[in-house]
C-alpha cells in the first residue's frame, strides 16, 4: 500500500464479501473516495450496496481485499467515520436531547457539556423545540433529523449513510436531502451515501456509483455530476443537465435492474 | 350500542354491584339459605378486621408479609436480571443450560417450600425463598428475551460511536434490559406476593399466611375470610403503586394510540 502522509481518501480494494453459506455478496470492488467528495452509490435492490457500506465502516471484514482510510489500513471500526443507517437507530429509552448527546457521553464527555452541544446540534437540525421528546413522540422526519444530529455533533471526518432518508414520504425526503446538503457544505466531508432511487443520487452526489445486480456486485459505472452547488434537490431535478446525467446512468442502470427484478420475481414471470 | 359508558357512571354502577354483592351475601347467610358456617358472614368478618386494626394486632402480620414480598422481589429480580443478561449475552452458556431452564421452570415451585423449611427454618427466609424461585423466572425471560431482542441497528449504531463492550452493555443492553424488567413488574411482584403468602400458608409463625392457617384449623371461617379480603387490598395497593412506578420509568414506550406513524 502506498502511504504517505497527506492521503485524505477512502479507499475500497477489490473487496470481496463472502456470507456464511457461500453467498458472494460483492466480488472485487473497488472505489476510491477522494477529500470532499459527495459519492452515491446506486443499484438495484439486494445489489450488496449496504455491505460495502458496512465494510467501508468497519461493521463487516471482507473476505478478501482491504479498506484504508486516509493512508492507514483499516482494522477495527472505522474510527473516522459516522454512519447514519436506514433502520431507526436513535434509542427509544432516550430523549432526542439524550439521543444526540450520546456519542460524546461514549467518548467520556461528562453528561451536562454533552447536552450542551447536543442542545446546538438539534437547533442546528431545526429540533430545538421537540429536545425533550422520546423518538416515539417524534414524526418519521424528526427522527431523521436527530439521526443527522446524532451523527454529525461527533464531527465525523467520513459520512456513511445507508438509503438513510428511504422511509420518508416524497416532500419530508426533500427537506432532508436540502438540509443535509446545506450541513455538509459548512466543511465538505467525504460522504458516501447509498440510495436506489437514481434522481436522490444525482441530486446529491458529485459522483454516481452504478452498482451491478448482486450476487457478485461490483461497481459497473462512475459518473460525474457536474451541476452546480449549492443545488435545491427538487430544482436541479427539472434542469437539462440532470436530465442528460439521468439518461447516461439509467442505460447502465436498467439491465441491472431487469436482472435483479428477475431473480426476485422468479424468472416465470417475463418482466 | 359501542358508545363507552361516562367514567362516574361506570363507577356508580360498580361501587352499587360491590353493595348489591354484599347485600346478597348478608341476606344469604343471615338467614342460612346458604350454611354461615362454610360462607361467613359479612358483618362479623368486618368485625375482625377492625379489631385486627383496633387492637393493632395485625400490623405485624401485615409487616412480615410485606417485608417478605419486597425482599423476594428485589432478590428475585436482581437475579433474574444478571442471569437473564449474561444468558441472552452468552450464546454457549445459554445453549448448555437450556434444557435446566426449562426444567426448572416448569416444575411446580411450591413442592420447593418444604425444602426450603427445612433449610431456612420457619422464619421469613424459607418464603422468602420460595416467592424468590417465581419471582426470578418472570424477570429471567422477560430479560432474556429483551436483550436477545435488541435491534442490532441500535448496537451497530453505539459501536459505530466508538463504545467498547462495556459500554455497549452500558448504554444498550442494560437499559433495555431494565425496560424489560419493568414491563414484568406486574407479574413478578404478584408472584413474590404470592409466594410470600402460600410460604406462610404452608408453615409459619407470623403473616397473613399465617392468620388464615390458624383460622382454618380451628373453622373460623370468617376470620378465612377477614385473611382474603385484607390480602385482597393489599394486593390492589401494590399494584396501584407498581402503575405509578412504572409510568414515572416507562415514560419514553408509546402508549396505545399516542404513536406516530
Amino acid at each position: 500500500m502506498n502511504v504517505h502522509a497527506g492521503d485524505r481518501t477512502l479507499r475500497l480494494d477489490n473487496v470481496t464479501c463472502v456470507f456464511d453459506g457461500g453467498y458472494v455478496a460483492v466480488k472485487d470492488a473497488s472505489l476510491t473516495v477522494n477529500d470532499g467528495e459527495f459519492i452515491c452509490i446506486v443499484g438495484p435492490t439486494g445489489c450488496g450496496k449496504s455491505t460495502l457500506l458496512n465494510v467501508a465502516a468497519g461493521l463487516l471484514e471482507p473476505s478478501r481485499g482491504n479498506v484504508s482510510v486516509f493512508g492507514q489500513e483499516l482494522t477495527g471500526m472505522n474510527k473516522r467515520a459516522g454512519y447514519m443507517f436506514q433502520a431507526e437507530s436513535l434509542m427509544p429509552w432516550r430523549t432526542a436531547l439524550d439521543n444526540v448527546a450520546l456519542g460524546l457521553e461514549i467518548r467520556g464527555v461528562p453528561v451536562d457539556k454533552a447536552r450542551e452541544q447536543s442542545k446546538f446540534w438539534l437547533e442546528k437540525v431545526g429540533l430545538a423545540a421537540h429536545k425533550h421528546k422520546y423518538p416515539h413522540q417524534l414524526s418519521g422526519g424528526m427522527r431523521k433529523r436527530a439521526s443527522l444530529a446524532q451523527m454529525l455533533i461527533l464531527n465525523p471526518e467520513i459520512i456513511l449513510m445507508d438509503e438513510p432518508f428511504g422511509a420518508l414520504d416524497v416532500q419530508t425526503r426533500q427537506l432532508m436531502e436540502n438540509e443535509l446538503l446545506r450541513l455538509w457544505s459548512e466543511d465538505r466531508k467525504i460522504v458516501l451515501f447509498i440510495t436506489h432511487d437514481l434522481e436522490e443520487a444525482i441530486a446529491l452526489a458529485d459522483r454516481v456509483i452504478v452498482m451491478s445486480a448482486g450476487p457478485a456486485a461490483r461497481p459497473i459505472g462512475n459518473f460525474s455530476i457536474d451541476l452546480p452547488r449549492p443545488r435545491d434537490v427538487a430544482e436541479v431535478r427539472l434542469t437539462p443537465e440532470f436530465l442528460k446525467a439521468h439518461s447516461a446512468i439509467w442505460d447502465v442502470m436498467r439491465e441491472e435492474v431487469l436482472k435483479s427484478y428477475k431473480q426476485f420475481e422468479g424468472a416465470s414471470h417475463d418482466a | 350500542m359501542t358508545r363507552k359508558p361516562s367514567l362516574p357512571f361506570l363507577r356508580l354502577c360498580q361501587i352499587g354491584l360491590f353493595f348489591f354483592l354484599v347485600l346478597a351475601w348478608y341476606v344469604l347467610t343471615a338467614f342460612e339459605l346458604a350454611p354461615s358456617f362454610f360462607f361467613g358472614k359479612p358483618l362479623v368478618v368486618a368485625d375482625r378486621l377492625y379489631q385486627w386494626f383496633a387492637t393493632g394486632k395485625i400490623y405485624i402480620h401485615l409487616w412480615t408479609t410485606l417485608l417478605e414480598t419486597l425482599l423476594s422481589f428485589g432478590i428475585g429480580t436482581i437475579a433474574g436480571l444478571a442471569v437473564g443478561m449474561w444468558l441472552a449475552l452468552d450464546p454457549f452458556a445459554s445453549a448448555l443450560l437450556d434444557p435446566y431452564v426449562k426444567a426448572a421452570n416448569s416444575m411446580p415451585r411450591i413442592i420447593l417450600a418444604p425444602i426450603f423449611a427445612i433449610w431456612f427454618g420457619l422464619g421469613i427466609w424459607s418464603k422468602v425463598a420460595l416467592a424468590v424461585t417465581l419471582v426470578f423466572f418472570v424477570v429471567f425471560f422477560n430479560v432474556y428475551h429483551g436483550v436477545r431482542d435488541v435491534s442490532p441497528v441500535l448496537v451497530s449504531n453505539a459501536r459505530m460511536m466508538g463504545a467498547s463492550s462495556r459500554q455497549l452493555l452500558r448504554y444498550v443492553y442494560m437499559p433495555s434490559a431494565t425496560s424489560w424488567v419493568f414491563s414484568s413488574l406486574h407479574a413478578s411482584v404478584g408472584m413474590a406476593f404470592v409466594g410470600a403468602v402460600v410460604g406462610e400458608y404452608l408453615g409459619s409463625a407470623r403473616g397473613v399466611g399465617f392468620l388464615i392457617l390458624q383460622a382454618e384449623g380451628v373453622f373460623d371461617i370468617n376470620t378465612v375470610i377477614a385473611g382474603m379480603v385484607l390480602l385482597t387490598i393489599f394486593a390492589l395497593i401494590l399494584d396501584t403503586i407498581v402503575t405509578i412506578a412504572e409510568r414515572r420509568f416507562l415514560a419514553w414506550r408509546p402508549s396505545q394510540g399516542s404513536q406516530r406513524a
